[in-house]
């Protein structure tokens, strides 16, 4: 067994292209080189406070993001999908949203989450299975994240009919809707359903897809000939594609996205290209099917190294500033996981009380006799 | 009291519902303009408007999908699923979603969407328009599930669904559709998840809901001529059950028949038969009977006099359930 050649180097020779290899043209405002640049159609202007603030955000989410990377190998959780490669885009996004608007995310929204200012508890409870995730989400106007592919894109979509129905957009301060999904999401079809309806009904939704080159293991080249953002047009929806590592240039992108949706102009399509430089999850083995070589390609266009150059360049932030940030990132992440390991488990009892709004008789009996099940148990014990 | 048909009655209670509750929304294919293939939703368009009756996109899973996200927004979406046989693209967003949110969100959010669905054989139609889907639907948690068999109960029902918070799978016996009975528009006779004894009697206790309500009262008439009392219960509601009622009934008479027209292995009436057993095994005289569509997939409609549960076969089981 042990002389076999691993199925593995004969997948990864066989294996399409990756399209991570070939950049296409996107708006980018800011290169790997840390080069601010200028775009025909984008501009973004932002104060120096809050050019300092974006570099903040990137920080701590990738601090945070590696904490539940590290709570997952000490057995503190069940699983993490890690978002590392993909703070500027879940960044850059979040911050051009307006407190009004409402995001669906997926699973990885780590970066958004903290932009929009949401306690981050509930995404680790989730994966701690302390609870399945739940929150407050019409106050936070964050929705739960969603682990079937692509189902609360329609989600999204019906939220934005009711936000059209509501008279809500049409003025500067209208609401608009943004979902994130993945790449391999657009080949579902619930994807593809609700560009249908947000096309049809002409819904304040933007579809914010990051294109992180893969579905567990599967590149691009098994999801789609054409990109998202030009499947985007056949659906009556401008799609646009973004340099997903560069914080400026989604900002700009999603900003402008999102005044179309809030004035009433209807949806749009962001394909935000990224990489995922983690596993899938915690869970995965990314060897199988990628190489170090690709990893060197997408490290090199890391989107911190490059915001941070260009700040220092700029002067808008020196060494202090960065050290400042570091401190800083290190006690959010020291207070998050006792917050994390201090998650106990729930009890017995919850897992019948929401089912139902008004509980049925069946389920108030089931859960009478698991309670009394479980004395029973420790009568048992205490006799022993 | 006024006559109806179960069309009319569904016509009538959507526009209670329509003009009680300002939030809610009738959705789906073909819906406005036309007033659904079977017209349950005629001229709702007309007089609620287009932005409250909508014809939406032909794709099932995108109409559960985004009356979720509908009702996240504060609305009360009504859904049509426009034959039985199409509901399966929806499953996700019915199962995992619709089902799903509210227990996920630990009761923060609640998902008010009632998704109608015409079901049942027995119109001559061609495949896909004539199964019964309920015992998917009954076996997941989250939903609740329910079905008319009368045009009173068409009426009180959809109503009473389209007041509750949980989402209500609502099942339309399609055949009994034109049938016309008496309704009382001024209180409805039951809450929503109540069974009704339709007969009472001391023989053997008869099981039915949807389209075989009738097929079981017309049994029991027919047994009643030669002498033979029959209980008749319509179950109404299949998630949850009210099993109260079935059990006293059983331990009265001794003999239970479960008769429905979806196939037999894992439905509705498996679970009835099991938990009869369970609660009333020392009154039984004979083991749970069932008659039910056979465990094939619904045939040709030449075929389907012979597939449905009939008079004959629900007399044939009384009979063998009494032999025992």
């Amino acid at each position: 067994m042990g002389d076999q050649q691993r199925p593995a180097k004969k997948t990864a020779k066989n294996r399409p292209k990756p399209a991570s290899t070939n950049e296409p043209a996107f708006v980018q405002l800011l290169t790997p080189e840390g080069q601010r640049v200028k775009h025909p159609d984008y501009d973004l202007t932002l104060t120096d406070d809050e050019y300092r603030g974006l570099y903040r955000d990137l920080v701590v989410t990738r601090e945070l993001d590696a904490q539940g990377t590290a709570l997952q190998r000490q057995g503190q959780l069940g699983l993490w999908p890690s978002l590392l490669g993909q703070e500027a885009a879940q960044v850059g996004s979040g911050r051009a949203l307006q407190p009004q608007d409402t995001v669906f995310p997926a699973y990885r929204e780590l970066g958004v989450q903290w932009c929009r200012g949401i306690d981050l508890i509930s995404s680790f409870a989730l994966f701690r299975g302390t609870d399945l995730g739940g929150r407050d989400v019409a106050a936070d106007r964050f929705n739960m994240y969603a682990i079937v592919i692509a189902s609360q894109t329609l989600h999204a979509a019906g939220y934005a009919m009711g936000v059209a129905k509501d008279g809500a957009v049409g003025t500067d301060d209208g609401e608009a809707v943004v979902v994130y999904h993945g790449d391999g999401a657009t080949s579902e079809g619930d994807f593809n359903e609700a560009l249908i309806w947000a096309g049809v009904f002409n819904s304040p939704l933007v579809l914010f897809c990051q294109n992180n080159q893969y579905a567990i293991s599967e590149t691009n080249a098994r999801q789609f000939r054409l990109p998202p953002y030009r499947r985007a047009e056949g659906f009556g929806v401008p799609g646009v594609l973004v340099d997903g590592n560069d914080v400026l240039a989604t900002y700009a992108v999603t900003q402008a996205a999102l005044d179309r949706a809030r004035h009433g102009e209807g949806p749009s399509l962001i394909e935000a290209y990224t990489y995922r430089m983690q596993p899938h999850t915690t869970s995965d083995d990314a060897t199988r099917y990628r190489d170090e070589a690709e990893l060197d390609f997408w490290r090199a266009k890391d989107p911190i190294v490059r915001y941070r150059k260009w700040l220092a360049a700029e002067g808008l932030a020196d060494e202090a500033y960065f050290a400042a940030i570091d401190t800083e990132a290190g006690e959010l992440v020291r207070e998050l996981r006792s917050r994390v390991m201090a998650l106990t488990d729930p009890e017995l009892t919850e897992m019948f009380d929401n089912v139902y709004a008004e509980m049925p008789p069946t389920i108030a009996e089931q859960r009478a006799q698991a309670v009394d099940f479980q004395a029973s148990l420790e009568e048992g014990s205490d006799v022993r | 009291m006024t006559t109806m048909t179960m069309i009319k009655a569904l016509n009538e209670g959507l526009r209670r519902v329509l003009e009680d509750q300002p939030k809610s929304l009738v959705m789906g294919e073909d819906v406005g303009m036309l007033g659904g293939v079977f017209r349950v939703t005629d001229g709702l368009q007309k007089d609620f408007g287009a932005e409250r009756i909508i014809d939406t996109p032909l794709a099932e899973s995108g109409i559960i999908g985004t009356a979720i996200g509908l009702a996240l927004r504060g609305y009360r979406p009504i859904c049509e699923i426009q034959f039985d046989g199409f509901v399966y693209p929806a499953f996700d967003q019915l199962v995992s979603q619709l089902a799903k949110i509210p227990n996920r969100s630990g009761g923060r959010v609640r998902l008010p969407v009632v998704v109608r669905i015409p079901y049942g054989g027995g119109i001559g139609a061609i495949e896909h328009h004539s199964e019964s889907p309920e015992a998917y639907f009954a076996h997941t948690a989250g939903l609740k599930v329910v079905t008319c068999a009368n045009p009173a109960d068409a009426y009180w029902m959809i109503q009473q669904a389209a007041a509750g918070d949980d989402p209500v799978i609502f099942f339309e016996p399609k055949r009994r559709y034109h049938a016309k009975g008496e309704v009382d528009t001024a209180a409805p006779e039951l809450e929503l998840y109540r069974a009704r004894t339709i007969r009472e009697g001391r023989a053997a206790t008869l099981i039915a809901y949807g389209p075989t309500v009738d097929v079981a009262a017309n049994a029991a008439a027919a047994a009643a001529e030669e002498g033979m009392d029959l209980e008749v219960i319509d179950l109404r509601s299949l998630s949850p059950i009210d099993w109260a009622p079935l059990f006293a009934s059983v331990r009265k008479t001794g003999r239970a028949v479960v008769v429905h027209e979806a196939p037999g292995n894992v439905g509705m009436g498996a679970e009835v038969a099991a938990r009869i057993s369970e609660e009333c095994f020392y009154s039984l005289e004979a083991p749970v009977l069932r008659v039910t569509g056979y465990d094939v997939p619904y045939p040709a409609s030449r075929l389907e006099d012979d597939y449905l549960p009939n008079l004959d076969r629900v007399l044939d089981a009384v009979d063998r359930s009494l032999e025992y």
